[in-house]
């Protein structure tokens, strides 16, 4: 960073970070990829302004129905509400002509079809007087009963969009992992989730409520991203380190 | 019904016996609708509460079942069984007598419900569980006597007051029903009274003979305690010489790592190979029984254990209690000792050990506390509404009931006397829909009412998994241990689920004394192999940690006021005269803060001497509200006598952070969104049935309990705040883990007497806290300040900031 970033806004001791509705947007970072201007969203969202695109990965809707079937326990589908509630905030505030999500939108088909109708309602509304596209990841492989476009993988200008990153692609916009960042900081350790950027791929954060993270030292990722790859931290302010390998 | 039949009285006098007079007093008060016997162990309570009942089978018989008794403890219903067919053998009586608990094989327990035997031996659960049966009413007909044994202890917890619900329950089937409590000492017997008796019906207090003072004193050792930990393996030589000059000792924990952790430096400093066995909640069953069978024939020297053996079970021979650990609450001290020399008139032996620096001060405060016979206790107010709802859950298994009975009914307990009819239908609303938020939810809604004005089950086949789970035990969930060989052989013991989570293959831990590998984890069972060459993992399981009770804390500050302190060892003068002189100690009215730097960061050291709990909460709405005030705190720990706060800035204003009021405003804000209230609502969410852990397909694991639990309780705070289970929850964290009553005792103690001190460096009080375990981190902006200067940081070593082109924010 060429300069000391701005004092953080005041967020509440104790909460999620940017993982609520109506939170402060939070500080973006903006950065280059193939020669594509992009910035990284606090709330785990990807935005190219020069497409007017929005890409979101791994939104994970119904696993609360999901895993009431392996649990036994049923449990309000609120986590969805809850990315859909998120996802509407940063589509209001870019703007966005486009929306990508990348893969594993749905826990699996199952749940794409047993979503409830308030959550299937606002999915349309959303998609109303945009272009929706929804790639195809290992949860959800085959075409779901909802408006949008369904793809494999997209070019759009130098980037391709797909779920899991091809090792020998480059230019590449991926998610799958549901990378997060961990650090100790003067005997302080926090973790986040975060977006992971080499000079050929972006792996995106998992943008649902209620989903795991894979650590940025796991194997998977550290033979993926190549030497000198930063990790973009999302919170209240997306803050770049190297990724801890 | 005064009197002995000849062939008790006979038996009496062949063994050269007489009876006691509280035995006499409860033969002559057989016929009162209720009766509380306050007596030391080994005073013949369990005879005294049975000779009635033993009396009235040998005169009339009696088909079915007569006598019900109720025990916390599996174990105990196991060892009265054995004491009481003993002499009804040898007297010749025609009494059967069975036990009933969870260990019981089913197929004897169906024949229990067929055919009851004449007393029945069981606990609180499993009673729930029997009325819950249709056939409750046939199986409980004629019961005359009801004796809850070591009633002291369930009327402290939620499993008393399912029992005394269920009591209801069994007085409405069978109205002639007598009720006996047995109880050890307690402070205030008129509160234990008022629980047992149906009300408002009086119950009798007999109060026996206490019996010779017991020899208490503290463990003397040559090496000073450390400054921190709860491990006490400083005093093993002493102890192991205590145990050789004994018949048999007991060696009480608080905790079932910290059992595990002795057990395992005692056998290590064994030399001799004395008989030495370890008994907690953790090990296997069939590894207790056999524990408590080698006990009971006498062939061990010395049992290592916890809370688990707390109640009155028959050791034979136990001539020495020791207590590692400060006891934390006086009553409980007392109860423990008189576990030793189980004879009415030789005294009690005991021994406290402490485990640190600052214990010592605790344990000569609880010493001069039992001398002087100040017991502490704290009223614990009306029933909780969590049970009531289980409760009715567990009525409409049995029958459909009509709203107004059931009210009648639950009232008659005495811990629901105070219940309004409003508080109930909204329980009752609760059983029936799920309330307002999950109303959309067919699996909450469990009740119906008919046409005929009665509550049924909505779908008849939800009963058997509302008896699975019935109870009111939290305990942590666990998972099995199980050598990886030996698939089919019995498990080791128990861990936490949470404990499980953190191993990776090849660390290795302590369970049932033995030094084990983690291997892997497998269908839920944790499969690990002996490995006797390594230093173990601690083995984490985190038993119940308890507060140092008001009393205490009390005495500990009118300790630290004398000018000297000649009880004191000399290592624990030295420290408290190096505090004094380098800051100050704490005193009763006034309120001790010292802000200091260390190592790279600002601290501030709150003695509010409110207990574990409360020093928590605190901890909590202090570092909120200096994240208000911009001091940027990371994070706290706190014991049962301070908080110690680090962050980025230093607390310089000590009015401004701890008014009352604000921290009352915080409280209510703070609430909602912290852990500790998630915790207290899995609780409560569980008993109230909200929130199952057994179902019939499979166990859930903690993980996904706690998931699910964490997602229901953030749901109902966005959408339906004013939800019953988070009134329940609210209520209950009050008092029990928040604990914020402690607080507002404490502000209200000191007034404006606050005395912050600006210190130089760390003092000798508050450094033996950098020690402890389980600091909470605070998440709020020193993070993010953190954050911005480690990325910062970061960046600028790796050279990567020269490299990536990144423009300034948008």
């Amino acid at each position: 960073m060429s300069q000391a970033p701005p004092d953080p806004p005041k967020a509440p001791p104790c909460a999620p970070q940017a993982r609520q509705t109506g939170e402060d947007p939070g500080i973006e970072h903006a950065f280059s990829l193939a020669g594509a201007s992009l910035v990284a969203l606090g709330s785990g969202a990807l935005w190219w302004p020069e497409h007017r695109l929005l890409c979101v990965s791994d939104l994970h809707l119904g696993k609360s129905v999901r895993l009431a079937k392996l649990g036994g326990s049923a449990l309000p589908p609120y986590d969805s509400r809850e990315t859909l509630s998120r996802l509407s905030d940063d589509i209001d505030r870019t703007g966005a002509a486009m929306v990508i999500c990348l893969g594993d939108s749905f826990d699996d088909l199952e749940s794409a079809a047993g979503l409830p109708d308030p959550e299937l309602r606002r999915i349309s509304r959303l998609q109303a007087g945009r272009r929706w596209i929804w790639i195809e990841g290992n949860h959800d492989p085959g075409p779901v009963s909802l408006g949008g476009m369904h793809l494999g993988e997209l070019t759009v200008g130098p980037l391709t969009f797909r779920h899991i990153a091809d090792p020998a692609a480059s230019a590449e916009v991926s998610g799958h992992f549901h990378p997060k960042v961990h650090l100790r900081m003067r005997g302080h350790s926090l973790s986040r989730p975060a977006f992971l950027l080499d000079d050929r791929r972006l792996v995106l954060p998992a943008y649902g409520s209620f989903t795991g993270g894979l650590r940025s030292t796991d194997r998977s990722l550290t033979e993926l991203m190549r030497p000198g790859a930063l990790a973009l931290l999302t919170g209240p302010t997306v803050l770049a380190v190297p990724m801890p390998r | 019904m005064t009197g002995l039949p000849p062939s008790i009285e006979q038996w009496f006098s062949s063994r050269d016996w007489a009876l006691h007079p509280h035995q006499r007093a409860m033969l002559d008060a057989a016929d009162h609708p209720a009766t509380l016997l306050i007596a030391p162990t080994g005073g013949g309570k369990t005879m005294a509460g049975f000779l009635p009942t033993l009396a009235d089978l040998t005169t009339a018989p009696h088909p079915g079942l007569h006598t019900l008794y109720i025990s916390p403890l599996k174990a105990l219903a196991a060892d009265i069984k054995r004491n009481l067919r003993t002499p009804v053998e040898e007297i010749g009586l025609d009494i059967r007598i069975e036990d009933r608990t969870g260990d019981t094989p089913a197929s004897r327990k169906k024949r229990q419900r067929a055919d009851p035997p004449h007393i029945l031996l069981t606990t609180p659960e499993s009673l729930a569980l029997l009325i819950s049966y249709e056939d409750a009413p046939r199986m409980f007909a004629g019961l005359k006597r009801v004796i809850v044994d070591e009633i002291h202890a369930l009327a402290e917890s939620k499993r008393g007051d399912q029992l005394m619900l269920a009591l209801s329950r069994l007085q409405t089937l069978c109205p002639d029903l007598r009720r006996v409590g047995l109880s050890a000492t307690v402070q205030d017997p008129k509160a234990i009274a008022a629980l047992l008796a149906r009300h408002p019906d009086p119950c009798e207090i007999l109060i026996a003979d206490p019996g010779p003072v017991p020899d208490i004193a503290m463990l003397q050792t040559r090496e000073p305690p450390p400054w921190a930990g709860g491990g006490a393996a400083y005093a093993i030589p002493a102890v192991l010489d205590r145990i050789r000059t004994h018949k048999t000792t007991l060696i009480f924990h608080n905790t079932r790592a910290q059992a595990e952790i002795f057990f395992h430096n005692l056998w290590l400093a064994n030399s001799e190979g004395l008989p030495i066995g370890i008994h907690h909640g953790s090990l296997d069953r069939q590894q207790r029984q056999r524990v408590e069978a080698a006990m009971v024939r006498g062939e061990l020297r010395a049992i290592v254990c916890t809370g688990s053996l707390d109640l009155g079970i028959d050791w034979g021979d136990v001539d020495l209690v020791i207590q590692i650990g400060a006891p934390k609450n006086v009553k409980r001290l007392v109860q423990r000792i008189g576990r030793a020399n189980h004879r009415y008139n030789a005294p009690s032996k005991a021994l406290l050990v402490p485990a640190n620096r600052f214990e010592v001060v605790e344990c000569v405060a609880a010493l001069e506390a039992a001398t002087a016979g100040d017991l502490d206790g704290e009223p614990r107010g009306q029933g909780p509404q969590d049970v009531l709802c289980q409760h009715i859950l567990i009525a409409a298994c049995a029958a459909p009931f009509r709203a107004d009975d059931l009210f009648a009914e639950v009232t008659t307990a005495g811990a629901y006397a105070d219940l309004t009819r409003a508080e109930f239908d909204r329980c009752l609303d609760f059983t029936a829909t799920g309330g307002y938020a999950l109303r959309a939810y067919d699996r909450w809604q469990r009740l119906r009412q008919g046409p005929d004005g009665r509550w049924h089950l909505r779908d008849p086949r939800s009963a058997q998994r509302i008896r699975m789970n019935i109870g009111t035990i939290q305990d942590t969930d666990t998972l099995k241990v199980r050598l990886k060989r030996n698939r089919v052989g019995k498990p080791l013991g128990e861990v936490e689920e949470a404990f499980a989570a953190t191993l990776t293959p090849g660390d290795t831990f302590l369970i049932g004394g033995q030094i084990v590998r983690y291997d892997g984890l497998r269908d839920m069972t944790v499969e690990v192999t002996r490995d006797a060459g390594r230093t173990p993992r601690i083995a984490t399981f985190s038993g119940t940690k308890f507060a140092t009770s008001t009393q205490l804390s009390a005495r500990i500050l009118e300790l630290f006021a004398q000018p000297h302190w000649p009880q004191l060892p000399e290592h624990t003068r030295d420290w408290l005269a190096l505090q004094k002189r380098m800051s100050r100690l704490p005193e009763r009215d006034r309120l001790l803060i010292e802000s200091f730097p260390h190592d790279g960061r600002e601290h501030v050291c709150v003695y509010g001497f409110a207990g574990r709990n409360a020093q928590q909460t605190l901890g909590l709405l202090l570092t909120k509200r200096m994240e208000d005030l911009g001091l940027h705190p990371l994070g706290f720990v706190a014991t049962d006598y301070a908080t110690l706060i680090w962050g980025l800035d230093p607390v310089l204003d000590a009015s401004a952070l701890l008014d009352a009021r604000s921290l009352r405003d915080g409280l209510k804000g703070w609430l909602d969104g912290n852990a500790v209230m998630k915790r207290t609502f899995r609780a409560s969410a569980t008993i109230a049935g909200l929130i199952e852990r057994n179902t019939p397909s499979a166990r859930k694991s903690g993980r996904q309990a706690t998931f699910s639990s964490d997602i229901l309780y953030d749901t109902l705070q966005k959408y339906d705040p004013d939800h019953l289970m988070l009134d329940i929850t609210r209520t209950e964290a009050l008092r029990g883990l928040v604990d914020f009553h402690r607080i507002e005792e404490m502000l209200q103690r000191v007034g404006p007497r606050l005395d912050l001190l600006r210190l130089p460096r760390i003092t000798p009080l508050a450094a033996p806290l950098l020690l402890e375990v389980g600091k909470v981190p605070v998440k709020g902006t020193a993070e993010e300040r953190l954050l911005a200067e480690e990325t910062r940081r970061l960046m600028e070593l790796s050279g990567l900031q020269e490299v990536n082109r990144v423009a300034s924010p948008a």
